[in-house]
Protein backbone atom coordinates (compact mmCIF):
# COMPACT_ATOMS: atom_id res chain seq x y z
CA UNK A 1 0.00 0.00 0.00
CA UNK A 2 1.42 3.32 -0.97
CA UNK A 3 0.77 6.61 0.69
CA UNK A 4 -2.37 7.96 -0.92
CA UNK A 5 -2.69 11.32 0.81
CA UNK A 6 -0.35 13.09 -1.62
CA UNK A 7 -2.01 11.62 -4.71
CA UNK A 8 -4.62 13.52 -6.68
CA UNK A 9 -8.23 12.45 -6.29
CA UNK A 10 -9.77 10.95 -9.45
CA UNK A 11 -13.23 10.42 -8.02
CA UNK A 12 -14.70 13.33 -6.09
CA UNK A 13 -18.21 13.09 -4.72
CA UNK A 14 -19.82 15.88 -2.70
CA UNK A 15 -23.26 15.79 -1.09
CA UNK A 16 -24.55 13.00 -3.35
CA UNK A 17 -28.22 12.31 -2.70
CA UNK A 18 -30.45 9.87 -4.54
CA UNK A 19 -34.11 9.07 -3.98
CA UNK A 20 -36.30 6.39 -5.54
CA UNK A 21 -39.76 7.74 -4.93
CA UNK A 22 -40.09 8.04 -1.18
CA UNK A 23 -37.05 5.90 -0.47
CA UNK A 24 -33.89 7.83 0.28
CA UNK A 25 -31.33 5.42 -1.19
CA UNK A 26 -28.23 7.62 -0.75
CA UNK A 27 -28.27 10.46 1.72
CA UNK A 28 -25.82 13.33 1.27
CA UNK A 29 -22.61 11.32 0.98
CA UNK A 30 -19.19 12.80 0.24
CA UNK A 31 -15.90 11.04 -0.42
CA UNK A 32 -12.95 11.05 -2.75
CA UNK A 33 -10.80 8.29 -4.22
CA UNK A 34 -7.18 8.95 -5.10
CA UNK A 35 -5.47 7.91 -8.30
CA UNK A 36 -4.31 4.30 -8.06
CA UNK A 37 -6.14 3.71 -4.80
CA UNK A 38 -8.20 0.65 -3.95
CA UNK A 39 -11.18 2.12 -2.14
CA UNK A 40 -13.80 -0.04 -0.45
CA UNK A 41 -17.46 0.70 0.07
CA UNK A 42 -18.60 -1.65 2.80
CA UNK A 43 -22.15 -2.09 3.98
CA UNK A 44 -25.08 -4.48 4.22
CA UNK A 45 -27.60 -5.14 1.46
CA UNK A 46 -29.73 -2.08 0.76
CA UNK A 47 -27.14 0.30 2.21
CA UNK A 48 -26.86 2.27 -1.04
CA UNK A 49 -23.70 0.75 -2.54
CA UNK A 50 -25.12 -0.22 -5.94
CA UNK A 51 -27.10 3.01 -6.15
CA UNK A 52 -23.89 4.97 -5.62
CA UNK A 53 -22.16 3.06 -8.44
CA UNK A 54 -25.19 3.52 -10.71
CA UNK A 55 -25.12 7.28 -10.19
CA UNK A 56 -21.34 7.53 -10.61
CA UNK A 57 -21.39 5.54 -13.86
CA UNK A 58 -24.37 7.29 -15.43
CA UNK A 59 -27.00 4.58 -15.03
CA UNK A 60 -28.98 6.70 -12.58
CA UNK A 61 -29.51 10.41 -12.10
CA UNK A 62 -28.49 12.13 -8.91
CA UNK A 63 -31.00 14.32 -7.05
CA UNK A 64 -28.38 16.52 -5.40
CA UNK A 65 -24.63 16.83 -5.10
CA UNK A 66 -21.64 16.98 -7.39
CA UNK A 67 -19.57 14.29 -9.12
CA UNK A 68 -16.16 14.72 -10.68
CA UNK A 69 -14.43 11.75 -12.31
CA UNK A 70 -10.95 11.99 -13.76
CA UNK A 71 -11.11 15.78 -13.67
CA UNK A 72 -14.40 15.86 -15.60
CA UNK A 73 -17.51 17.32 -13.99
CA UNK A 74 -20.07 14.55 -14.50
CA UNK A 75 -22.82 16.15 -12.45
CA UNK A 76 -24.83 17.22 -15.47
CA UNK A 77 -23.27 14.97 -18.09
CA UNK A 78 -22.66 11.53 -16.61
CA UNK A 79 -21.52 10.13 -19.98
CA UNK A 80 -18.57 12.52 -20.15
CA UNK A 81 -16.19 10.25 -18.24
CA UNK A 82 -17.46 6.87 -19.45
CA UNK A 83 -14.50 6.35 -21.79
CA UNK A 84 -12.08 6.13 -18.84
CA UNK A 85 -14.31 4.02 -16.60
CA UNK A 86 -14.90 0.27 -16.41
CA UNK A 87 -17.83 -1.26 -14.59
CA UNK A 88 -18.37 -4.77 -13.30
CA UNK A 89 -22.01 -4.87 -12.23
CA UNK A 90 -23.35 -7.02 -9.43
CA UNK A 91 -25.19 -9.21 -11.93
CA UNK A 92 -23.69 -10.99 -14.92
CA UNK A 93 -25.37 -9.16 -17.77
CA UNK A 94 -23.59 -10.30 -20.90
CA UNK A 95 -25.37 -11.76 -23.93
CA UNK A 96 -26.42 -15.38 -23.34
CA UNK A 97 -26.55 -16.23 -27.04
CA UNK A 98 -23.00 -15.01 -27.78
CA UNK A 99 -19.88 -17.04 -26.98
CA UNK A 100 -17.47 -15.88 -24.30
CA UNK A 101 -15.03 -14.70 -26.95
CA UNK A 102 -17.70 -12.85 -28.95
CA UNK A 103 -19.05 -11.21 -25.79
CA UNK A 104 -15.63 -9.80 -24.97
CA UNK A 105 -15.02 -8.66 -28.56
CA UNK A 106 -18.41 -6.96 -28.60
CA UNK A 107 -17.75 -5.15 -25.32
CA UNK A 108 -14.35 -4.03 -26.66
CA UNK A 109 -16.04 -2.68 -29.80
CA UNK A 110 -18.34 -0.55 -27.63
CA UNK A 111 -15.19 1.33 -26.61
CA UNK A 112 -14.08 1.72 -30.21
CA UNK A 113 -11.28 -0.85 -30.17
CA UNK A 114 -10.14 -2.10 -33.59
CA UNK A 115 -10.83 -5.71 -34.58
CA UNK A 116 -7.29 -7.11 -34.18
CA UNK A 117 -6.76 -5.31 -30.90
CA UNK A 118 -10.04 -6.48 -29.39
CA UNK A 119 -9.53 -10.09 -30.45
CA UNK A 120 -6.04 -10.14 -28.98
CA UNK A 121 -7.26 -8.53 -25.74
CA UNK A 122 -10.21 -10.97 -25.53
CA UNK A 123 -7.89 -13.97 -25.87
CA UNK A 124 -5.54 -12.52 -23.27
CA UNK A 125 -8.36 -11.98 -20.75
CA UNK A 126 -9.88 -15.41 -21.36
CA UNK A 127 -6.44 -16.82 -20.54
CA UNK A 128 -6.07 -14.64 -17.43
CA UNK A 129 -9.47 -15.71 -16.10
CA UNK A 130 -8.93 -19.38 -16.96
CA UNK A 131 -11.75 -19.37 -19.51
CA UNK A 132 -9.82 -20.18 -22.70
CA UNK A 133 -11.38 -23.63 -22.96
CA UNK A 134 -14.86 -22.08 -22.78
CA UNK A 135 -14.10 -19.27 -25.23
CA UNK A 136 -16.34 -20.69 -27.96
CA UNK A 137 -19.17 -21.79 -25.68
CA UNK A 138 -22.26 -19.64 -25.34
CA UNK A 139 -22.35 -17.42 -22.25
CA UNK A 140 -25.82 -18.76 -21.39
CA UNK A 141 -24.28 -22.19 -20.77
CA UNK A 142 -21.57 -20.95 -18.39
CA UNK A 143 -21.62 -21.76 -14.66
CA UNK A 144 -22.28 -18.91 -12.24
CA UNK A 145 -18.58 -18.54 -11.41
CA UNK A 146 -17.61 -18.50 -15.09
CA UNK A 147 -20.27 -15.89 -15.79
CA UNK A 148 -18.95 -13.65 -13.04
CA UNK A 149 -15.39 -14.00 -14.33
CA UNK A 150 -16.36 -13.21 -17.92
CA UNK A 151 -18.42 -10.23 -16.72
CA UNK A 152 -15.34 -9.05 -14.85
CA UNK A 153 -13.22 -9.50 -17.96
CA UNK A 154 -15.75 -7.50 -20.00
CA UNK A 155 -15.46 -4.65 -17.49
CA UNK A 156 -11.71 -4.33 -17.99
CA UNK A 157 -11.54 -5.17 -21.72
CA UNK A 158 -10.71 -1.53 -22.62
CA UNK A 159 -8.06 -1.17 -19.90
CA UNK A 160 -9.93 1.48 -17.89
CA UNK A 161 -7.98 3.72 -15.53
CA UNK A 162 -10.89 3.72 -13.08
CA UNK A 163 -12.74 0.52 -12.26
CA UNK A 164 -16.05 0.18 -10.43
CA UNK A 165 -16.59 -3.27 -8.98
CA UNK A 166 -20.01 -4.02 -7.54
CA UNK A 167 -19.86 -7.11 -5.32
CA UNK A 168 -17.43 -8.89 -7.69
CA UNK A 169 -17.14 -12.12 -5.68
CA UNK A 170 -20.70 -12.50 -4.51
CA UNK A 171 -22.23 -15.90 -5.06
CA UNK A 172 -19.25 -17.62 -6.68
CA UNK A 173 -17.19 -20.57 -5.52
CA UNK A 174 -14.16 -20.23 -3.28
CA UNK A 175 -11.57 -20.83 -6.01
CA UNK A 176 -13.16 -18.32 -8.41
CA UNK A 177 -13.51 -15.71 -5.66
CA UNK A 178 -9.86 -16.16 -4.76
CA UNK A 179 -8.85 -15.77 -8.40
CA UNK A 180 -10.98 -12.64 -8.77
CA UNK A 181 -9.37 -11.11 -5.67
CA UNK A 182 -5.92 -11.84 -7.07
CA UNK A 183 -6.88 -10.11 -10.31
CA UNK A 184 -8.22 -7.09 -8.39
CA UNK A 185 -4.94 -6.89 -6.46
CA UNK A 186 -3.01 -7.20 -9.73
CA UNK A 187 -4.97 -4.38 -11.37
CA UNK A 188 -4.37 -2.22 -8.32
CA UNK A 189 -0.65 -2.93 -8.45
CA UNK A 190 -0.63 -1.89 -12.10
CA UNK A 191 -2.06 1.50 -11.09
CA UNK A 192 -5.80 1.10 -11.76
CA UNK A 193 -8.02 3.08 -9.41
CA UNK A 194 -10.53 0.62 -7.97
CA UNK A 195 -13.83 1.45 -6.32
CA UNK A 196 -15.02 -1.78 -4.73
CA UNK A 197 -18.38 -2.34 -3.09
CA UNK A 198 -18.76 -5.44 -0.98
CA UNK A 199 -20.53 -6.82 2.01
CA UNK A 200 -17.72 -9.27 2.64
CA UNK A 201 -15.82 -7.63 5.48
CA UNK A 202 -12.82 -9.95 5.13
CA UNK A 203 -12.57 -9.06 1.44
CA UNK A 204 -12.55 -5.34 2.15
CA UNK A 205 -9.96 -5.79 4.91
CA UNK A 206 -7.73 -7.92 2.70
CA UNK A 207 -7.86 -5.74 -0.42
CA UNK A 208 -8.70 -2.11 0.36
CA UNK A 209 -6.39 0.72 1.34
CA UNK A 210 -9.25 2.90 2.49
CA UNK A 211 -12.77 1.94 3.40
CA UNK A 212 -16.05 3.78 3.81
CA UNK A 213 -18.72 2.16 5.96
CA UNK A 214 -22.16 2.85 4.49
CA UNK A 215 -25.39 2.08 6.31
CA UNK A 216 -28.90 3.19 5.35
CA UNK A 217 -27.57 5.44 2.59
CA UNK A 218 -25.17 7.35 4.83
CA UNK A 219 -21.40 7.05 5.19
CA UNK A 220 -20.75 6.57 8.88
CA UNK A 221 -16.95 6.38 8.72
CA UNK A 222 -14.21 6.64 6.11
CA UNK A 223 -10.60 5.93 6.89
CA UNK A 224 -7.51 4.02 5.89
CA UNK A 225 -7.88 0.32 6.71
CA UNK A 226 -4.89 0.46 9.07
CA UNK A 227 -6.45 3.37 10.98
CA UNK A 228 -9.80 1.61 11.19
CA UNK A 229 -8.10 -1.39 12.75
CA UNK A 230 -6.21 0.74 15.28
CA UNK A 231 -8.86 0.65 18.06
CA UNK A 232 -8.93 -3.14 18.08
CA UNK A 233 -5.15 -3.53 18.09
CA UNK A 234 -4.11 -5.19 21.33
CA UNK A 235 -7.64 -6.46 21.92
CA UNK A 236 -8.01 -10.04 23.09
CA UNK A 237 -11.13 -11.87 22.06
CA UNK A 238 -12.39 -15.24 23.24
CA UNK A 239 -15.50 -16.82 21.75
CA UNK A 240 -17.16 -19.47 23.91
CA UNK A 241 -19.61 -22.02 22.57
CA UNK A 242 -21.88 -23.22 25.38
CA UNK A 243 -24.97 -25.24 26.03
CA UNK A 244 -27.85 -22.82 25.89
CA UNK A 245 -29.03 -21.90 29.39
CA UNK A 246 -31.70 -19.60 28.08
CA UNK A 247 -30.34 -16.85 30.35
CA UNK A 248 -28.19 -13.94 29.27
CA UNK A 249 -24.92 -14.65 31.06
CA UNK A 250 -23.03 -11.69 29.64
CA UNK A 251 -24.21 -9.36 32.40
CA UNK A 252 -23.12 -11.82 35.11
CA UNK A 253 -19.69 -12.23 33.49
CA UNK A 254 -19.21 -8.48 33.35
CA UNK A 255 -20.01 -8.25 37.08
CA UNK A 256 -17.74 -11.14 38.05
CA UNK A 257 -14.88 -10.11 35.74
CA UNK A 258 -14.88 -6.30 35.59
CA UNK A 259 -11.96 -6.19 33.10
CA UNK A 260 -13.83 -8.31 30.57
CA UNK A 261 -16.51 -7.11 28.17
CA UNK A 262 -18.92 -9.92 27.41
CA UNK A 263 -21.75 -10.11 24.96
CA UNK A 264 -24.04 -12.81 23.65
CA UNK A 265 -23.51 -12.96 19.87
CA UNK A 266 -25.89 -15.85 19.17
CA UNK A 267 -27.80 -18.46 21.19
CA UNK A 268 -25.09 -20.51 22.95
CA UNK A 269 -22.26 -18.20 21.85
CA UNK A 270 -20.52 -15.68 24.08
CA UNK A 271 -17.88 -13.20 23.04
CA UNK A 272 -15.49 -11.98 25.74
CA UNK A 273 -13.15 -9.07 25.00
CA UNK A 274 -10.44 -7.40 26.99
CA UNK A 275 -7.28 -5.38 26.61
CA UNK A 276 -5.70 -8.03 28.82
CA UNK A 277 -5.32 -11.73 28.11
CA UNK A 278 -8.67 -13.50 28.59
CA UNK A 279 -8.02 -16.51 30.84
CA UNK A 280 -10.16 -19.48 29.90
CA UNK A 281 -10.12 -21.55 33.13
CA UNK A 282 -11.92 -19.17 35.53
CA UNK A 283 -14.51 -18.33 32.89
CA UNK A 284 -15.31 -21.99 32.22
CA UNK A 285 -15.49 -22.67 35.96
CA UNK A 286 -17.79 -19.66 36.44
CA UNK A 287 -20.16 -20.86 33.73
CA UNK A 288 -20.16 -24.49 34.90
CA UNK A 289 -21.16 -23.35 38.36
CA UNK A 290 -24.26 -21.89 36.69
CA UNK A 291 -25.09 -25.13 34.91
CA UNK A 292 -23.69 -24.09 31.55
CA UNK A 293 -21.27 -26.45 29.80
CA UNK A 294 -18.55 -24.90 27.64
CA UNK A 295 -18.13 -27.01 24.49
CA UNK A 296 -15.52 -24.86 22.79
CA UNK A 297 -13.32 -21.86 23.57
CA UNK A 298 -11.65 -20.18 20.61
CA UNK A 299 -9.33 -17.19 20.57
CA UNK A 300 -10.13 -14.72 17.80
CA UNK A 301 -7.82 -12.25 16.11
CA UNK A 302 -9.50 -8.82 16.17
CA UNK A 303 -10.58 -7.82 12.70
CA UNK A 304 -12.34 -5.19 10.66
CA UNK A 305 -15.55 -7.05 11.45
CA UNK A 306 -15.25 -5.91 15.08
CA UNK A 307 -14.64 -2.34 13.99
CA UNK A 308 -17.57 -2.48 11.61
CA UNK A 309 -19.90 -3.74 14.33
CA UNK A 310 -18.63 -1.06 16.74
CA UNK A 311 -19.03 1.77 14.25
CA UNK A 312 -22.22 0.83 12.45
CA UNK A 313 -24.10 -1.23 14.99
CA UNK A 314 -24.81 -3.71 12.19
CA UNK A 315 -24.05 -7.23 13.28
CA UNK A 316 -21.63 -9.02 10.99
CA UNK A 317 -23.75 -12.14 11.45
CA UNK A 318 -26.64 -10.28 9.89
CA UNK A 319 -24.51 -9.40 6.86
CA UNK A 320 -23.50 -13.05 6.50
CA UNK A 321 -27.10 -14.20 6.72
CA UNK A 322 -28.07 -11.66 4.09
CA UNK A 323 -25.40 -12.81 1.70
CA UNK A 324 -26.28 -16.48 2.26
CA UNK A 325 -29.94 -15.67 1.70
CA UNK A 326 -29.36 -13.67 -1.47
CA UNK A 327 -26.51 -15.52 -3.10
CA UNK A 328 -26.05 -18.84 -1.40
CA UNK A 329 -22.65 -17.26 -0.56
CA UNK A 330 -20.23 -20.10 -0.61
CA UNK A 331 -17.09 -18.15 -1.23
CA UNK A 332 -15.97 -17.13 2.18
CA UNK B 1 -14.39 6.80 -35.70
CA UNK B 2 -14.70 5.00 -32.34
CA UNK B 3 -18.43 5.68 -32.15
CA UNK B 4 -18.92 4.14 -35.60
CA UNK B 5 -17.01 1.02 -34.58
CA UNK B 6 -19.49 0.75 -31.69
CA UNK B 7 -22.42 1.54 -33.99
CA UNK B 8 -21.44 -1.10 -36.55
CA UNK B 9 -20.81 -3.80 -33.96
CA UNK B 10 -24.13 -3.19 -32.18
CA UNK B 11 -25.89 -3.49 -35.54
CA UNK B 12 -23.98 -6.64 -36.54
CA UNK B 13 -24.55 -8.21 -33.12
CA UNK B 14 -28.31 -7.58 -33.33
CA UNK B 15 -28.55 -8.90 -36.89
CA UNK B 16 -26.64 -12.07 -35.96
CA UNK B 17 -28.37 -12.56 -32.63
CA UNK B 18 -31.94 -11.70 -33.49
CA UNK B 19 -32.72 -11.04 -37.16
CA UNK B 20 -30.91 -13.98 -38.74
CA UNK B 21 -32.55 -16.50 -36.43
CA UNK B 22 -34.73 -19.01 -38.36
CA UNK B 23 -38.01 -17.96 -36.63
CA UNK B 24 -37.48 -14.35 -37.65
CA UNK B 25 -36.44 -15.21 -41.21
CA UNK B 26 -39.55 -17.35 -41.58
CA UNK B 27 -41.65 -14.57 -40.01
CA UNK B 28 -40.16 -12.12 -42.49
CA UNK B 29 -41.12 -14.37 -45.43
CA UNK B 30 -44.32 -16.09 -44.31
CA UNK B 31 -46.03 -13.02 -42.89
CA UNK B 32 -45.92 -10.94 -46.12
CA UNK B 33 -46.78 -14.11 -48.09
CA UNK B 34 -49.86 -14.68 -45.93
CA UNK B 35 -50.98 -11.05 -46.24
CA UNK B 36 -50.52 -11.10 -50.00
CA UNK B 37 -52.46 -14.33 -50.37
CA UNK B 38 -55.23 -13.19 -48.04
CA UNK B 39 -55.90 -9.90 -49.82
CA UNK B 40 -55.48 -11.43 -53.27
CA UNK B 41 -58.11 -14.12 -52.56
CA UNK B 42 -60.38 -11.65 -50.69
CA UNK B 43 -60.39 -9.16 -53.57
CA UNK B 44 -61.68 -11.79 -56.00
CA UNK B 45 -60.52 -9.62 -58.87
CA UNK B 46 -57.97 -12.00 -60.29
CA UNK B 47 -54.36 -11.25 -61.17
CA UNK B 48 -55.18 -7.72 -62.26
CA UNK B 49 -55.79 -6.70 -58.65
CA UNK B 50 -52.30 -7.71 -57.52
CA UNK B 51 -50.74 -4.38 -58.43
CA UNK B 52 -53.42 -2.45 -56.51
CA UNK B 53 -52.77 -4.53 -53.41
CA UNK B 54 -48.99 -4.20 -53.55
CA UNK B 55 -48.65 -0.88 -51.70
CA UNK B 56 -50.84 -2.12 -48.84
CA UNK B 57 -49.15 -5.46 -48.43
CA UNK B 58 -45.68 -3.92 -48.56
CA UNK B 59 -46.61 -1.40 -45.87
CA UNK B 60 -48.17 -4.00 -43.56
CA UNK B 61 -45.13 -6.24 -43.96
CA UNK B 62 -42.82 -3.40 -42.96
CA UNK B 63 -45.04 -2.25 -40.08
CA UNK B 64 -45.40 -5.67 -38.48
CA UNK B 65 -41.83 -6.73 -39.18
CA UNK B 66 -40.22 -3.70 -37.57
CA UNK B 67 -42.51 -3.17 -34.58
CA UNK B 68 -42.42 -6.85 -33.58
CA UNK B 69 -38.64 -7.02 -33.46
CA UNK B 70 -38.02 -4.03 -31.22
CA UNK B 71 -39.84 -5.63 -28.32
CA UNK B 72 -37.12 -8.27 -28.40
CA UNK B 73 -34.04 -6.24 -29.26
CA UNK B 74 -34.76 -3.48 -26.76
CA UNK B 75 -37.39 -4.40 -24.14
CA UNK B 76 -35.90 -7.88 -23.66
CA UNK B 77 -32.34 -6.56 -23.34
CA UNK B 78 -33.46 -3.96 -20.82
CA UNK B 79 -35.30 -6.67 -18.89
CA UNK B 80 -32.24 -8.96 -18.63
CA UNK B 81 -29.82 -6.14 -17.84
CA UNK B 82 -27.66 -6.31 -20.97
CA UNK B 83 -29.01 -2.98 -22.22
CA UNK B 84 -27.29 -1.32 -19.23
CA UNK B 85 -23.99 -2.45 -20.73
CA UNK B 86 -24.80 -0.36 -23.81
CA UNK B 87 -25.77 2.61 -21.65
CA UNK B 88 -22.33 2.41 -19.99
CA UNK B 89 -20.53 2.66 -23.34
CA UNK B 90 -18.98 6.02 -24.21
CA UNK B 91 -21.36 6.71 -27.08
CA UNK B 92 -24.25 9.13 -27.14
CA UNK B 93 -27.76 7.84 -26.59
CA UNK B 94 -28.64 9.03 -30.10
CA UNK B 95 -25.93 6.90 -31.75
CA UNK B 96 -26.75 3.96 -29.49
CA UNK B 97 -30.45 3.98 -30.36
CA UNK B 98 -29.77 4.49 -34.06
CA UNK B 99 -27.55 1.41 -33.92
CA UNK B 100 -30.22 -0.55 -32.04
CA UNK B 101 -32.91 0.41 -34.55
CA UNK B 102 -30.89 0.04 -37.77
CA UNK B 103 -31.36 -3.74 -37.74
CA UNK B 104 -35.14 -3.34 -37.55
CA UNK B 105 -35.08 -0.78 -40.38
CA UNK B 106 -33.12 -3.17 -42.61
CA UNK B 107 -35.41 -6.04 -41.61
CA UNK B 108 -38.45 -3.91 -42.54
CA UNK B 109 -36.96 -2.98 -45.92
CA UNK B 110 -36.23 -6.63 -46.74
CA UNK B 111 -39.76 -7.60 -45.65
CA UNK B 112 -41.18 -5.08 -48.11
CA UNK B 113 -39.51 -6.84 -51.02
CA UNK B 114 -41.10 -10.23 -50.31
CA UNK B 115 -44.49 -9.15 -51.80
CA UNK B 116 -42.64 -7.38 -54.62
CA UNK B 117 -40.88 -10.61 -55.57
CA UNK B 118 -44.18 -12.51 -55.47
CA UNK B 119 -45.89 -9.83 -57.54
CA UNK B 120 -43.09 -9.97 -60.12
CA UNK B 121 -44.23 -13.48 -61.03
CA UNK B 122 -47.89 -12.42 -61.33
CA UNK B 123 -48.07 -8.98 -62.93
CA UNK B 124 -46.07 -6.54 -64.99
CA UNK B 125 -44.14 -4.22 -62.64
CA UNK B 126 -42.56 -2.11 -65.38
CA UNK B 127 -44.90 0.84 -64.71
CA UNK B 128 -43.75 1.25 -61.12
CA UNK B 129 -41.68 4.36 -60.37
CA UNK B 130 -38.88 2.71 -58.38
CA UNK B 131 -37.17 6.03 -57.66
CA UNK B 132 -40.19 6.81 -55.48
CA UNK B 133 -40.85 3.31 -54.15
CA UNK B 134 -37.36 2.81 -52.73
CA UNK B 135 -37.23 6.03 -50.63
CA UNK B 136 -40.85 5.44 -49.59
CA UNK B 137 -40.02 1.93 -48.36
CA UNK B 138 -37.02 3.28 -46.45
CA UNK B 139 -39.06 6.05 -44.85
CA UNK B 140 -41.92 3.71 -43.91
CA UNK B 141 -39.38 1.33 -42.38
CA UNK B 142 -37.80 4.19 -40.43
CA UNK B 143 -41.06 5.63 -39.13
CA UNK B 144 -42.47 2.17 -38.26
CA UNK B 145 -39.26 1.28 -36.44
CA UNK B 146 -39.35 4.47 -34.40
CA UNK B 147 -43.02 3.85 -33.62
CA UNK B 148 -41.99 0.41 -32.37
CA UNK B 149 -39.10 1.98 -30.49
CA UNK B 150 -41.45 4.34 -28.67
CA UNK B 151 -43.57 1.37 -27.59
CA UNK B 152 -40.51 -0.70 -26.61
CA UNK B 153 -39.13 2.00 -24.32
CA UNK B 154 -42.52 2.77 -22.78
CA UNK B 155 -43.07 -0.69 -21.26
CA UNK B 156 -41.24 -3.14 -19.05
CA UNK B 157 -42.28 -6.54 -20.34
CA UNK B 158 -42.17 -7.97 -23.87
CA UNK B 159 -45.85 -8.99 -23.77
CA UNK B 160 -46.77 -5.40 -22.88
CA UNK B 161 -44.89 -4.21 -25.96
CA UNK B 162 -46.71 -6.71 -28.19
CA UNK B 163 -50.11 -5.79 -26.71
CA UNK B 164 -49.51 -2.07 -27.01
CA UNK B 165 -48.23 -2.50 -30.58
CA UNK B 166 -51.40 -4.32 -31.61
CA UNK B 167 -53.51 -1.50 -30.17
CA UNK B 168 -52.23 0.84 -32.86
CA UNK B 169 -51.16 -1.57 -35.63
CA UNK B 170 -54.53 -3.09 -36.47
CA UNK B 171 -56.57 0.15 -36.47
CA UNK B 172 -53.78 1.70 -38.52
CA UNK B 173 -54.26 -0.84 -41.32
CA UNK B 174 -57.83 0.31 -41.81
CA UNK B 175 -57.29 4.02 -41.26
CA UNK B 176 -54.20 4.83 -43.31
CA UNK B 177 -55.76 4.36 -46.75
CA UNK B 178 -54.23 0.97 -47.43
CA UNK B 179 -57.37 -0.87 -48.41
CA UNK B 180 -60.09 1.73 -47.79
CA UNK B 181 -59.36 5.10 -49.43
CA UNK B 182 -59.25 7.87 -46.81
CA UNK B 183 -61.77 9.92 -48.76
CA UNK B 184 -64.23 7.01 -48.46
CA UNK B 185 -63.98 7.01 -44.66
CA UNK B 186 -66.62 8.84 -42.56
CA UNK B 187 -65.65 12.52 -42.20
CA UNK B 188 -65.25 12.32 -38.41
CA UNK B 189 -62.72 9.46 -38.73
CA UNK B 190 -60.55 11.12 -41.38
CA UNK B 191 -58.58 13.32 -38.93
CA UNK B 192 -57.35 10.08 -37.31
CA UNK B 193 -55.96 9.00 -40.67
CA UNK B 194 -54.01 12.21 -41.02
CA UNK B 195 -52.25 11.81 -37.66
CA UNK B 196 -50.93 8.38 -38.62
CA UNK B 197 -47.41 8.52 -40.09
CA UNK B 198 -48.00 5.44 -42.25
CA UNK B 199 -50.77 7.30 -44.16
CA UNK B 200 -48.15 9.41 -45.90
CA UNK B 201 -45.92 6.45 -46.76
CA UNK B 202 -48.87 4.61 -48.24
CA UNK B 203 -49.75 7.70 -50.30
CA UNK B 204 -46.25 7.78 -51.81
CA UNK B 205 -46.34 4.05 -52.59
CA UNK B 206 -49.77 4.28 -54.18
CA UNK B 207 -48.59 7.22 -56.24
CA UNK B 208 -45.53 5.30 -57.38
CA UNK B 209 -47.31 2.03 -58.12
CA UNK B 210 -50.80 3.00 -59.36
CA UNK B 211 -50.53 6.79 -59.63
CA UNK B 212 -53.33 7.00 -57.05
CA UNK B 213 -51.91 9.40 -54.49
CA UNK B 214 -53.98 12.17 -52.92
CA UNK B 215 -51.36 14.53 -51.43
CA UNK B 216 -48.32 16.24 -52.88
CA UNK B 217 -45.42 13.78 -52.76
CA UNK B 218 -43.17 16.51 -51.37
CA UNK B 219 -45.54 16.95 -48.43
CA UNK B 220 -45.71 13.19 -47.98
CA UNK B 221 -41.92 12.92 -47.75
CA UNK B 222 -41.62 15.93 -45.44
CA UNK B 223 -44.40 14.81 -43.10
CA UNK B 224 -43.16 11.23 -42.77
CA UNK B 225 -39.61 12.50 -42.15
CA UNK B 226 -40.92 14.89 -39.49
CA UNK B 227 -42.84 12.03 -37.84
CA UNK B 228 -39.64 9.96 -37.78
CA UNK B 229 -37.64 12.71 -36.08
CA UNK B 230 -40.44 13.36 -33.57
CA UNK B 231 -40.90 9.68 -32.66
CA UNK B 232 -37.14 9.17 -32.25
CA UNK B 233 -36.86 12.26 -30.06
CA UNK B 234 -39.83 11.14 -27.96
CA UNK B 235 -38.28 7.68 -27.52
CA UNK B 236 -34.97 9.16 -26.32
CA UNK B 237 -36.89 11.35 -23.91
CA UNK B 238 -38.65 8.27 -22.58
CA UNK B 239 -35.39 6.37 -22.14
CA UNK B 240 -33.84 9.25 -20.21
CA UNK B 241 -37.00 9.64 -18.09
CA UNK B 242 -37.75 5.97 -17.44
CA UNK B 243 -34.48 4.04 -17.72
CA UNK B 244 -31.89 6.47 -16.40
CA UNK B 245 -33.79 7.35 -13.22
Amino acid sequence: MGDQEDKEPVINVAGLTKRYGRVLAVDDISFSVNRGELFGFLGPNGAGKTTTISVLTGLARLDAGRINIGGIDCTRNPKAAQHMVGVVPDESNLYPELTGFDNLCFCAALYGMQKNERQERARQLLETFGLSDAANRKFGGYSKGMKRKLTFAAGIIHRPGILFLDEPTTGIDVASARQVRQIIAGLHNEGTTVFLTTHYIEEAERLCERIAFIVNGRIVRTDRTANLLQPVKGENILVLSTTDSGADLSQQIRQAFPRYRAQSIAPGRLKVESTEQVIVGPLVHFLEERGVQVTEARRQVPSLEDVFVQVTGVEAELMKKEKEKTEGGANQ
Amino acid sequence: MKRWIAFWNILVKDVRTYYLKPPNISWGIIFPLAWTGMFFIRSGLGLGSALGLLAGVMTISILFGTTSMLAVTITFEKRNGSFDRLLLAPISLEVLMLAKTSGAILFGILNAFVPVIIAAFLVDLSGIVWSLVIPAIILIAVVSTFLGLLVAVSVTEIFEAQTLSNLFRFPMIFLCGLFVPILSLPVFIRPLSYILPITYGVDILQGAITDGHMLSLTYDFLIIAAFSVFLFWLSLLNIRRRWIV
